[in-house]
C-alpha cells in the first residue's frame, strides 16, 4: 500500500512517464508540489523567469524530441502568462501536459487571491483539459493527459490542481500504467486503393509534407512514396526538413513567401496529394484559387481536417505512416520525365537566390554562411518575422526536427526558451537561434535560464532596428505609412548579454562573417552575436494576405513571369 | 430553378438534433457549448440530463442543417468527454415537449 499527497502522487506519475525535466515557476498554489520536487532524484526542475519562458522550454523538449514535456505554474497571474505557450502548442499539435496550481477547492468561485478560471480559459486552446476534484483521481488524469497529449494528431492537456488536493493524502495499492500514445490504424483499404489509382493517373502531380509527417514519423515512407512515383514535393513551413533540401524532388516550402517556382508549379498540378497537412491560408492563399483544377489526396490523421477547408477528392483518415505504408506497395513506378523537367526548368528560370543575395552581408548570406558550418545534428531554432521566413526559405534542412519554428501561432518570444528547451533535450548537438530584434525582447529574460542551465544555444539576432515584417506589410500594402515599426531605440544587445554573463559579439557590415561564426560556435554554453541588416531588405516572394497564390510580388526574375 | 433554390433554403433550416453520451462533470457543458461559439456555428437549442448513476448525462443539441454540421460533428466526436454522438435529421421530439414551456 502507498501512502501519499497528492502532490507527491503527481510527481510519482511524471518520474513513472520518464519525464525527467520540467520547466516552471513556483507560487503560492502549487508550493505543495514544489515540495514534493525536492525529494525527486529523477528529475531536474529548471526554473525560468517567465511562466510563457517555461511552457515554450517544455515546448523546445517536446518538438525536439517528439516526447510529451511538462511545464508547472502557478495560479492566476502564473497560468494567465503560460497560456500563450499553450495556445501555440494547440496550433502547432505539440505534446504538452501543463500542470497549473489553483487556489483550495472551497474557495474557487469567490475571486480568492489569484484565482482565476484557467480551465475555462484555456478550453479552446487546448486538446482537453481537467479541474482535479479529489487527489484520487490523479491516478487517472495524470495518465490520461500524456496519452491523450500523445495520441492521435498531438497537443497540449491542462491539469488544473487546487491546493488542497495537493495536500490531501491518498492511499493506493499499486501505481497505473504510465499513459502511452495509443495507435492509430491506415486509412479505409478501398480508400488507399482508389488514392492510387488517381496517383497512377495523374500527369502532374505533387506531394506536399506537413507537420504531421514529422509527428507521425513517417518522412522515410514520403519519401519512398515520392521516389517510386517521382512526385515533386513541397513542404509546408512545419514540414519543412521532412524530405532534404538538397534531394531532386524537393520543391521547397510553399505558401505566403514560398519560391515562386513552387507556387507556380502548384497551379499547374493536376493532383495534389497532402500528407499531414492542413491547409492553413499562409499555406494555400485563397483558396478558391489553390491548385486550381487539381483533385486532391489527403491524409490525416485528425478527421475533421480532411476536407475541413478544401474538399478531398480522396480523404484518407488515419495515422499517416501506416497510410503511407499501405499505399507503397499500390502505386506504379513512374519517371513523369515531362512534369519534372517543367518543375525542373521553373527552379531554373526563378531561383530562391542569386550570388548577390547571398553574399555574407545580406540575410540569406548569413543564413547559409550558418549552414555550411553546422552539420546535421544542428537544430535550427526560429523566431517569428522576416528572419523566420530567411531562415525556412534558404536553410538546407536535412531531417525531420532540424527545424523548430511557430507555425500556426507565430508568436514572437517563441524562439529564445525553445531554444533552451531543445539544447537541454539534445545534449551535445549545436543549437542555433535565428532570431529578431523584436522577438528577442519578448522573451529576453530567459538569457538567464540559458545561463543557469548552460545550454548550447547560439542567438543570432538579425538586428534591422524594427518589426521588420510589419515594416514590409505597410511598406507594401499601407501606402509606406510607416507607424510602430521602427524602434527609436537601438538596444545595444552585446551589453545586455554581458550583463547576465553572456559571450556576445558585434558583427557590423562587412565583417569577416565565417572566422567570428566559427569562433562563436567553439564556444560551449550559450553566446550572442548581433549581426546588422538593413531595415530595407524585404522578404520576396510575397503573396498579398487574401490573394490567391499566383499572385506573388517580388522575388528574383519576377518580371519573367507571364502570370 | 426557383424551387430548387428555396428547396436548399428550407434544407439549411430545417432543424437537425445532436444527441449526445458524457462523461458528467462540471465542465462538460462549457466545452461543448465553447466549441460551437468558437467554431461560429449556431446552437439554436440544448436539453441536458444526467442518466443512470449519474456518471454520464445525455445531452440533445438543436442545430441548423446546412455545410458546417459535418465539420462540427467531427469536432464535438473527438471531444474525449463525448462517449456517443447520433444525427437525427429532424428535430427531436424532446424540443417540442420542452417548447410548451416557452409557448
Ligand atoms: C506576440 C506577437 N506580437 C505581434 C506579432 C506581429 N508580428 C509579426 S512579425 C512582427 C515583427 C517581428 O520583428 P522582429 O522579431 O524584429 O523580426 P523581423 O521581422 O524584423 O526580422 C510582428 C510585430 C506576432 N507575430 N507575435
Ligand atoms: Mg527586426
Amino acid at each position: 500500500m502507498y501512502e501519499m499527497n497528492g502532490a507527491r502522487a503527481i510527481i510519482g506519475l511524471l518520474e513513472r512517464q520518464g519525464i525527467d525535466t520540467i520547466a516552471g515557476i513556483p507560487g503560492g498554489a502549487n508550493l505543495p508540489l514544489y515540495d514534493a520536487l525536492c525529494d525527486s532524484r529523477s528529475i531536474r526542475h529548471v526554473l525560468c523567469r517567465h511562466e510563457q519562458g517555461a511552457g515554450f522550454l517544455a515546448q523546445g523538449i517536446a518538438r525536439s524530441t517528439g516526447k510529451a514535456a511538462v511545464c508547472f505554474a502557478t495560479s492566476g497571474p502564473g497560468a494567465t502568462n503560460i497560456l500563450t505557450a499553450i495556445a501555440d502548442a494547440y496550433l502547432d499539435s505539440i505534446p504538452l501536459v501543463c500542470i497549473t496550481g489553483q487556489v483550495p477547492t472551497s474557495l474557487i468561485g469567490t475571486d480568492a487571491f489569484q484565482e482565476v478560471d484557467i480551465y475555462g480559459l484555456s478550453i479552446p486552446i487546448t486538446k482537453h483539459n481537467y479541474l482535479v476534484r479529489s487527489a484520487e483521481d490523479l491516478l487517472r488524469i495524470v495518465p490520461e493527459a500524456f496519452s491523450l497529449a500523445l495520441s492521435g494528431r498531438p497537443g497540449p492537456v491542462l491539469i488544473d490542481v487546487p491546493k488542497d488536493v495537493q495536500t490531501a493524502i491518498i492511499r493506493f495499492a499499486r501505481w497505473p500504467e504510465p499513459g502511452c500514445r495509443r495507435e492509430v490504424p491506415a486509412a479505409d483499404g478501398e480508400a488507399i486503393a482508389q488514392a492510387a489509382r488517381l496517383i497512377d493517373a495523374a500527369e502532374r502531380p505533387i506531394l506536399c509534407l506537413g507537420g504531421g509527417v514529422i509527428h507521425g514519423g513517417a518522412s522515410d515512407l514520403a519519401r519512398e512514396l515520392a521516389e517510386k512515383c517521382s512526385l515533386p514535393t513541397t513542404m509546408t513551413l512545419m514540414g519543412l526538413g521532412a524530405m532534404p533540401a538538397d534531394h531532386p524532388l524537393a520543391l521547397s516550402m510553399l505558401g505566403m513567401h514560398a519560391a515562386r517556382s513552387t507556387n507556380m508549379a502548384l497551379q499547374e498540378c493536376d493532383l495534389f496529394i497532402a500528407a499531414g497537412a492542413r491547409f492553413d491560408d499562409r499555406a494555400t492563399g485563397k483558396l478558391v484559387e489553390f491548385c486550381p483544377g487539381a483533385g486532391i489526396v489527403h491524409m490525416d490523421i485528425d478527421p475533421s481536417e480532411v476536407s475541413k477547408l478544401k474538399t478531398a477528392t480522396v480523404g484518407l483518415v488515419g495515422d499517416v505512416r501506416h497510410t503511407l505504408a499501405a499505399l507503397l506497395p499500390l502505386v506504379r513506378r513512374g519517371s513523369r520525365g515531362t512534369w519534372r523537367q517543367t518543375t525542373a526548368m521553373l527552379r531554373r528560370m526563378y531561383p530562391m537566390t542569386l550570388p548577390e543575395a547571398t553574399v555574407p552581408e545580406r540575410p540569406y548570406g548569413l543564413i547559409l554562411k550558418v549552414a555550411e558550418l553546422l552539420d546535421e545534428e544542428a537544430v535550427v531554432v526560429t523566431d517569428v518575422g522576416k528572419h523566420q521566413m530567411w531562415t525556412a526559405q534558404v536553410y538546407p534542412f536535412s531531417r525531420p526536427r532540424q527545424l523548430l519554428t511557430s507555425g500556426g501561432l507565430g508568436t514572437m518570444g517563441f524562439g529564445l526558451p525553445t531554444a533552451i528547451g531543445a539544447a537541454l533535450a539534445m545534449p551535445g548537438r549545436p543549437v542555433v537561434l535565428f532570431t529578431g530584434d523584436g522577438s528577442l525582447q519578448m522573451n529576453l529574460q530567459e538569457l538567464a535560464t540559458a545561463v543557469e542551465q548552460r545550454a548550447n544555444v547560439k542567438i543570432l539576432v538579425m538586428n534591422n532596428r524594427s518589426l521588420g515584417l510589419v515594416r514590409q506589410q505597410q511598406r507594401l500594402f499601407y501606402n509606406e505609412r510607416h507607424i510602430a515599426c521602427d524602434f527609436q531605440l537601438d538596444v545595444d544587445f552585446c551589453t545586455i548579454a554581458r550583463g547576465y554573463g553572456i559571450p556576445s559579439f558585434n558583427a557590423p557590415a562587412g565583417c569577416d562573417l565565417d572566422s567570428l561564426l566559427r569562433q562563436v560556435f567553439a564556444i560551449p554554453g550559450p553566446c550572442l552575436v548581433n549581426v546588422h541588416v538593413g531595415r530595407e531588405e524585404e522578404v520576396y516572394p510575397m503573396v498579398p494576405p487574401g490573394a490567391a497564390n499566383s499572385e506573388m510580388l517580388g522575388g528574383f526574375y519576377a518580371e519573367r513571369c507571364p502570370c | 430553378m426557383l424551387n430548387d433554390a428555396l428547396a436548399e433554403l428550407a434544407a439549411e433550416e430545417r432543424g437537425a438534433t445532436l444527441e449526445l453520451t458524457v462523461n458528467n462533470h462540471p465542465g462538460v457543458m462549457s466545452h461543448i457549448c465553447g466549441l460551437f461559439s468558437r467554431r461560429a456555428y449556431n446552437l439554436e437549442g440544448i436539453v441536458c440530463l444526467p442518466q443512470g448513476d449519474g456518471a454520464t448525462s445525455r445531452m440533445w443539441l438543436r442545430v441548423n442543417e446546412n455545410a458546417k454540421l459535418q465539420q462540427v460533428m467531427r469536432q464535438v466526436e473527438k471531444l474525449p468527454d463525448v462517449l456517443a454522438l447520433v444525427h437525427h435529421p429532424a428535430e427531436h421530439e424532446i424540443f417540442s415537449l420542452v417548447g410548451r414551456f416557452t409557448a
